[in-house]
């Protein structure tokens, strides 16, 4: 066995993170670690990688105790670590960001062509290949991934610790990832997958242990199990599975009409983009991510300015008007990056809650603080929140935990028209059930909804007409009922619809 | 024109944009590991009065720089003390050190040469002039480049040092990223505190040699608050030169030339505080030119990539 964690528990004050863990890796295993937000996976992780100490228990190595005080001591015992926010140097080469740390060099010169030939050599050798002088900034999120496994690599790392690898990634760009992990997992590099993405587990890990409140629930051989049990070890109990009710469009609620923006660049960012949005009717958008989709959404909301094109909400002409009064008129939306629109950091839950619901719960002016605590209170027990309190700064609250609690925020202001873009992304299937669930519930009472999402098994699940777009166009609209996986994927990727 | 353009004005040029250089230098290696130092005027304030302090009791020019060095040293230590180690607003810190600096310097006039608003004594020798062999025989060039003190070629020398420090050497390369990125550098084993607190005594240091340049190069005596703002136009200058040591020169360049416009002005019957506003004019239509777009968008890069 290369790696035993044994009765591993970690607590916090009172919060117990890990209850006796006991956890096994092999060597050339892929083990994925799998459980909802807050379960104490990311934490076991940490403790192995030296950035948390363990409360009690031991860590064996090849079976000789050891204990790590800091990631450089994990990294010296070939541990490393793939963060799931990137640790990139945005403006330093790929090459650069691949060897910080361990810099070739000429006396104490920096040999940047060597560093060049280490990384072409690396992303040859692993079948990840890079252009070594390309800056970080400036490549997609997949190749970003890429270089950080081949930093952990040019670090010596014979275990690869990999925290939720996909969450940022294209459907494209996830294959790419699984394949790559696979071919080194056979040249005999051990991998600890942290995902809740049940579908990629199945296909690339070799076991499975489930974690639950900070305790194992199971480990089991991806061969001997499926989704449906491996749910039922997270979550505790069966998944319900969500029906659709068939509903009846009615009037138009959201009327976009030959939208344009040109953007700085050569190619617009929108071109002539009309779509409609009906009362009682999801709308899903599918896309890789950076194809106009943020755009659209921000030139629906009011956040960006239209070079072209009207938008027509509940029969007013709103393009142009301040984004108060389009959210007056009756849109709330789930923005796609909850750090950078949906909440602020420091700013406590109830605070964060409050955004947008301040009108309802003021009297003279003055705020009133135990209707607004009731408000969110209710939504933290509905949603399952996990959070310390209510006075818990939003910047301690998981990401899964953050995105339900802007999700709780959003559907309550009960507005004929909602934008929900990546509304389960980072999320657990728990509460991805629960969030689905209030979506189509908010369908079935009438109201419109515009989703986009990157997961095409969630435009399928939820939508009733599904848009397709690609640089900045629309170039396909498909009935939910009829679409499949394929045909959207092509048109993704810009090919033409087939049948 | 040609009186107003003439050798002597490219000379003073020279030597007015020696103690901006230095201190842009300072605040450009600051800028570089993520601490804005605005600072600058104190530490320079503080390098200008330990010299002349040094100068008087020691009388001799060599130990008068490096006392001028050591005082800014330690001005610096407590910049970095209080926004590395306490974490303090990088901000707050350096606009309580200014103050701290022209308060502790007039106090220190009056107590040590028991003089108000200015000290200056004939015997007091300044930095010495170099005439480069060679260089100096050049028509015209010779009188721009050559007889100036020491700390005016060597703030040359800096410039080159620096750059090749920042963007050659592997400590250099970890400075870069420890500014770039500190929780990347840090989940690498990079020490951030140390290389902050490495760049800010560095910064120290330049500031002590812009001090010294300023109280004894330009001239021999010490007045109240006799930095001026050069601090504030040397932090323009950083920015304006992204940071980058040669980009940093030129926009030193470009202040250092007005100020020495500006003293020639004077005259040319020129109202006096109409001349001094000069640098000032000038460091306010820089901002508006040089837009620093490109440091926005890197920012903006940054976040999409640390999503």
């Amino acid at each position: 066995m290369l790696l035993q964690m044994n009765s591993i528990t970690k607590s916090y004050g009172s919060v117990t993170a890990n209850s006796g863990v006991h956890f096994t890796l092999r060597k050339g295993e892929i083990h994925a670690l799998v459980g909802e937000n807050g379960a104490g996976k990311t934490t076991l992780m940490r403790i192995l990688y030296g950035m948390e100490s363990p409360t009690s228990g031991e860590i064996k190595l090849e079976g000789k105790t050891v204990s790590f005080a800091s990631p450089t001591d994990a990294i010296q015992n070939k541990i490393g670590m793939v963060h799931q926010h990137f640790m990139l140097f945005p403006s330093f080469t790929i090459a650069e960001n691949i060897v910080i740390g361990r810099e070739p060099s000429k006396a104490i010169g920096f040999n940047r062509k060597a560093a060049a030939a280490e990384a072409e050599r690396l992303g040859k050798q692993y079948g990840m290949p890079v252009d070594p002088w390309q800056k970080i900034g400036e490549c997609s999120l997949g190749v970003q991934q890429r270089v950080e496994i081949l930093k952990v690599l040019h670090q010596g790392a014979e275990i690869i610790i990999l925290d939720e690898p996909t969450g940022v990634l294209t459907p494209l760009e996830v294959k790419e990832l699984l394949v790559a992990i696979k071919a080194l997992a056979r040249q005999g590099k051990s991998f600890i997958l942290i995902s809740h993405k049940l579908q990629e587990v199945m296909e690339v890990a070799d076991r499975i242990t489930v974690l639950r409140d900070g305790k194992v629930t199971g480990t089991v051989d991806a061969a001997d199990t499926d989704a449906e049990h491996l749910s039922r070890l997270m979550v505790g109990r069966d998944l319900i599975h969500i029906t659709r009710n068939d509903t009846v469009p009615g009037e138009p609620v959201l009327e976009v009409s030959n939208v344009s923006i040109r953007g700085d660049k050569t190619k617009p960012l929108l071109d002539d983009v009309s779509l409609r949005v009906n009362e009682g009717e999801i709308v899903g958008i599918a896309g890789i991510s950076g194809n106009g989709q943020s755009e659209l959404l921000q030139a629906i909301s009011g956040l960006m300015k239209l070079d072209g094109g009207a938008v027509k909400l509940r029969g007013t002409d709103v393009t142009g008007a301040p984004v108060q009064t389009i959210r007056d008129r009756g849109l709330a939306h789930i923005p796609e990056d909850r750090y950078q629109w949906g909440v602020a950091k420091d700013a406590t839950v109830t605070e964060n809650g409050l955004m947008g619901h301040a009108g309802k719960h003021q009297k003279y002016g003055i705020l009133r603080g135990s209707s607004i605590r009731g408000m969110v209170a209710e939504w933290v027990h509905r949603f399952g929140i996990k959070t310390g309190s209510l006075a818990t700064k939003a910047q301690y609250l998981s990401g899964g935990n953050l995105q339900k609690l802007i999700v709780a925020r959003e559907l309550a202001q009960n507005t004929p028209f909602l934008i929900a873009a990546e509304p389960t992304r980072g999320v657990d299937v728990g509460a991805m059930e629960i969030i689905h669930g209030e979506l189509l519930k908010k369908r079935e009472e009438r109201g419109a909804i515009l989703l986009v999402s990157s997961e095409l098994t969630e435009i399928l699940k939820l939508s009733d007409r599904i848009l397709v777009m690609f640089e900045g166009r629309i170039v396909g609209e498909l009935a939910a009922n009829a679409a499949t996986e394929e045909q959207i994927s092509l048109l993704m990727a810009g090919g033409k619809a087939v049948g | 024109m040609e009186q107003l353009f003439d050798v002597s004005l490219f000379a003073s040029t020279l030597r007015m944009v020696t103690p901006i250089l230095l201190a842009a230098l300072g605040g450009a290696i600051c800028a570089r590991v993520g601490l804005f130092n605005v600072g600058l005027e104190g530490l320079v304030l503080i390098g200008a009065f330990s010299a002349i302090v040094g100068n008087h009791f020691t009388g001799n020019i060599f130990a008068a720089v490096l006392f001028a060095i050591v005082c800014s040293l330690l001005f610096s230590i407590l910049f970095g003390y209080m926004s590395i180690h306490l974490k303090a607003n990088v901000i707050v810190v350096g606009i309580a050190l200014n103050f701290l600096a022209l308060g502790l310097t007039t106090f220190s006039l009056r107590a040590i040469f028991d003089v108000k608003g200015a000290y200056d004594n004939k015997d007091m020798v300044g930095l010495p002039k170099w005439d480069i062999p060679v260089i100096k025989d050049i028509p015209w060039l010779g009188d721009v480049l050559s007889g100036h003190s020491p700390l005016v070629y060597l703030s040359m020398l800096l410039v080159i040092l620096l750059q090749w420090f920042l963007f050659k050497t592997v400590t250099g390369f970890r400075l870069l990223a420890a500014g770039e990125n500190p929780t990347a550098a840090k989940s690498l084993g990079i020490h951030v505190s140390r290389i902050q607190y490495g760049a800010v005594l560095i910064c120290g240091v330049f500031c002590g040699l812009a001090g010294a340049q300023l109280s004894l190069g330009n001239v021999t005596m010490f007045t109240e608050g006799m930095t001026s703002g050069r601090g504030f136009i040397a932090l323009v200058a950083t920015m304006l030169g992204q940071s980058n040591p040669i980009g940093v020169a030129a926009s030193s360049l470009l202040f250092g030339f007005m100020d020495a416009l500006s003293i020639r002005l004077q005259g040319f019957a020129m109202p006096t505080h109409f001349t001094m506003m000069l640098p000032y004019i000038v460091t306010i239509a820089a901002m508006l030119f040089f837009k620093d777009k490109g440091y926005i968008q890197e920012a903006r890069k940054s976040n999409e990539s640390s999503r």
